[in-house]
């Protein structure tokens, strides 16, 4: 009965971040006597759904093996958000040109990335690191004369509500489902956790290892892209300091959601227990009283205690 | 010369198992001081355990190790080992490819700190090159990556016949000549001579039987695991040797081999600059790649797994191709995935549509191909971990079989996998070569390659021999690893390269 519990927990890594967000859920709840207890719920999601988004491109850069990671994501979230919002021109009209420009930013940095890690042989963490600072500041060039607040319909649609829930929210959860069914049942997802769990083997079997990482690597710079675009209209326009804590939100939804830091495994349900799990976290700090610099201090510690608790001493890294 | 009533080693009832293969079973081996002892043996005999366990390297599970007449194995390592003199000059070379040769011998001696430690050892290495390799003309402040592979294996002989503090007393050259020329060769040959007038005992191994025979004073022959002879080397021929390595049988394979209907041409071997036979392999085919193992069997199966998805322009390659390694650790299996998703991964372009794989199909072919290969395993949904090592093989040559490739690569995949699993698997592969499928197979096991064609012996890169299965007899088949002769049976004139120069 035990084992057959514990069974039933491993092959479910994403059970722990909703188990703690529900933990943390119900301590705001207590605290503030059930008064707005659901509407902390609605927020967490609709901020959720920011660090949901970076963490799917987190999630299938990591699943791709040891050494792949994306650390350009705070870069090209920030660019692509300043630059979508600039042709947009804050009106309706204009939301195609800014969608597309925006996305093509994403599109290239994925393409910029992929040529750094696999036609110049440089490690993902340090080709995306130098990459991202090379966003940030085109970012910060493009910013001297543009300032443009979203067009109205965006602003809109990031903020809208379908029976409480935030809209973007239902939207990106429909993308983790796709997400989750094209790892588990197309050629690319398959190749993606193959190639993770053991290269060699992958090249050996046949698989397009290297098409696969490269479009991982675009995934990633896109879905950061949409991020940034979704971020700014949210935000009521693009900000230079709007990526920076996104670069450890990325890593942390995905290590607290249950996937594998070792590659080869993906757990796309836990990103949300974990996006939850990490605003709820905040918001409790602030019932509290907490300062803003204890609530890094805690929010660290949360992650250090989840990923110690979900995990038994012979989790394999 | 030492008296050799006291050898200076003396090995008695030596065990080593890995796991459930038996490497050493029970091997007795004395060296007195002085003199020159050669071990000889193939692939897999236990010469290389044996000499990690007398290197200390390797702890026996059983036996007694007597040094210098004390006994030792208790606690027995490789500090103890130096710490009495016990040097090794292994083929794999053990120099830092970043330091220059002086650093390079301070490295081993520990001792030599201090100020002026460089002077001392330029002084020590370059009397001990000059001494091994008069004439050898190597600057010992380069680094050892610049150095040449032959002047990279100068220094690390000449370093270990370097003394600070400790006497050498035992060297173990495991190949010291392998990837020296013909005349440096010579000169180490003449070296060991003075090295045992000064009382330092030698462990020599070599594939170059006339080397043997020509300098070392006694010989051990090693095979499976055991000592099958030994004595005197001036007792032994080259014969005598070759037929104690292996047992001469009758090629007769158990699976009923007996005629072999020969289709289209799969893999052909376009640019076979330096090879005097170029390799082809015809659908329907079991073709062989014996020798040694290291020889450059699995650079071919490489290089034809390359050429079928378009990267290398010597070998022409027609249909698709599979590879099974024998190393499933890291080149076979996917430890997360269960049994199904390990049988079905090179076949999933069929199993999808759009590009989208069809959970019913792959099922289907997973419980197909665990039916048919006997995998045991409760079911195809069991993680590939839960199952035996010769299972685990089971799924990756079932995933071979499985991706319909024309041609499947095997790289030794049945290293390690137990008699009756062997068995099954063999009758499979003659099956499926029946329905048309090729098979390129490199084994470093002799026994294996009854179950082959034709056989393409290897020799340091080059085929020296191509041995058709109703000529395999271990003895050409050894005669050919060791480039010891190439049959007339070929219709090749002419003696393969034998002269080591490189």
């Amino acid at each position: 009965m035990k084992q057959r519990l514990a069974v039933a927990l491993e092959a479910r890594p994403w059970i722990w971040s909703f188990a703690a967000a529900l933990l943390v859920w119900i301590a705001i709840a207590a605290s503030v006597a059930g008064h707005g207890a659901m509407a902390t719920i609605a927020v967490a999601l609709q901020f959720g759904t920011f660090y949901a988004v970076v963490g799917i491109a987190q999630m299938l850069v990591i699943a791709a093996g040891p050494g792949n990671i994306d650390l350009s994501i705070p870069g090209v979230m920030t660019v692509a958000g300043y630059l979508a919002m600039g042709m947009t021109g804050e009106v309706n009209s204009g939301l195609v040109l800014g969608l597309l420009v925006g996305l093509g930013v994403g599109l290239a940095a994925g393409v910029f990335n992929i040529v750094l890690i696999d036609a110049l042989r440089i490690p993902p963490m340090i080709g995306t690191l130098a990459s991202g600072f090379v966003f940030q500041s085109m970012a910060i060039a493009y910013s001297r004369h543009s300032h443009a607040r979203p067009a109205p319909l965006l602003a809109d649609f990031v903020s809208a509500r379908l029976l409480g829930i935030p809209l973007i929210a239902l939207v990106f959860m429909a993308l983790t489902v796709l997400t989750a069914f094209l790892l588990r049942r197309s050629i690319f997802g398959r190749s993606v956790l193959a190639i993770g769990q053991n290269r060699e083997a992958a090249r050996l079997a046949g698989l397009a290892v290297r098409p696969s990482l490269a479009l991982v690597y675009l995934a990633s710079g896109i879905l950061a892209a949409l991020a940034g675009i979704l971020l700014s209209a949210y935000s009521g326009g693009a900000a230079l300091n709007m990526g920076g804590e996104y670069l450890l939100m990325s890593i942390a939804v995905v290590v607290l959601g249950g996937t594998s830091i070792a590659g080869g495994q993906a757990s796309p349900a836990g990103l949300w227990g974990a996006a939850i799990l990490l605003d709820l976290v905040v918001t409790m700090l602030n019932v509290l009283g907490v300062g803003a610099g204890l609530r890094f201090v805690v929010t660290g510690i949360i992650i250090i205690g989840v990923l110690a608790l979900a995990r038994g001493p012979e989790a394999r890294y | 010369m030492a008296a050799d009533n006291a050898p200076f080693v003396r090995l008695a009832g030596i065990r080593k198992n890995f796991g459930a293969v038996q490497a050493l079973a029970g091997v007795d081996l004395s060296i007195p001081a002085g003199r020159m002892v050669s071990v000889v043996g193939h692939n897999g005999a236990g010469k290389s355990t044996l000499m990690q366990v007398l290197a200390g390297t390797l702890a026996a599970d059983a036996g007694e190790i007597g040094i210098g007449g004390v006994e030792r194995q208790a606690g027995y390592d490789v500090h103890v080992a130096q710490a009495l003199g016990i040097r090794c000059v292994f083929q794999e070379l053990s120099l830092c490819p970043n330091l220059s040769v002086v650093e390079n011998t301070r490295v081993v001696h520990p001792g030599l700190g201090g100020f002026g430690w460089r002077r001392r050892c330029r002084a020590l290495i370059v009397e001990a090159l000059d001494a091994i390799f008069p004439g050898h003309n190597i600057d010992p402040d380069r680094t050892a990556g610049e150095l040449a592979i032959g002047q990279r294996q100068m220094v690390e002989t000449a370093r270990a016949f370097t003394e600070a503090g400790t006497k050498v007393r035992l060297v173990i050259l495991d190949e010291p000549t392998a990837s020296l020329d013909a005349d440096a060769a010579s000169h180490l040959l003449r070296f060991t001579e003075a090295a045992r007038a000064k009382g330092i005992a030698l462990v020599f191994i070599s594939h170059r039987l006339p080397e043997i025979l020509g300098h070392a004073d006694e010989v051990v022959v090693m095979r499976d695991g055991e000592v099958a002879g030994g004595g005197a080397a001036r007792d032994f021929t080259e014969e005598r040797l070759v037929e104690l390595m292996g047992v001469v049988r009758e090629a007769a394979s158990e699976g009923g081999r007996t005629e072999t209907s020969v289709g289209a041409l799969r893999v052909e071997e376009t640019g076979a600059a330096g090879r005097r036979l170029p390799l082809r392999l015809h659908a329907g085919e079991i073709v062989g790649l014996g020798g040694l193992a290291g020889h450059g069997q699995r650079a071919v199966l490489q290089a034809v797994f390359a050429a079928a998805h378009g990267r290398d322009g010597h070998w022409r390659v027609r249909g698709s191709v599979a590879y099974v390694s024998g190393d499933r650790q890291s080149e076979g299996v996917f430890p997360l995935w269960s049994v199904g998703l390990n049988t079905t991964v090179s076949r999933l372009r069929a199993l999808a549509h759009a590009g989208i794989i069809s959970l019913r199909s792959e099922r289907t072919l997973a419980e197909e191909w665990r039916r048919r290969l006997e995998i045991r395993t409760p079911g195809i949904d069991r993680p590939i971990t839960s199952l035996s090592g010769g299972n685990q093989q089971k799924v990756l040559l079932a995933r071979a079989l499985a991706s319909a490739a024309d041609t499947i690569l095997f790289d030794d995949p049945l290293r390690g996998v137990d008699v009756g699993t062997k068995r099954e698997l063999y009758r499979h592969v003659a099956e499926a070569a029946r329905a048309g499928k090729a098979f390129l197979w490199h084994t470093t096991e002799n026994i294996e390659l009854e179950n082959c064609d034709r056989i393409y012996v290897f020799h340091r890169g080059t085929i020296t021999d191509e041995i058709p299965r109703a000529e395999l007899s271990e003895e050409r088949l050894i005669r050919a690893s060791f480039a010891a002769g190439m049959s007339d049976a070929t219709g090749m004139s002419g003696a393969p390269d034998m002269s080591g120069a490189r």
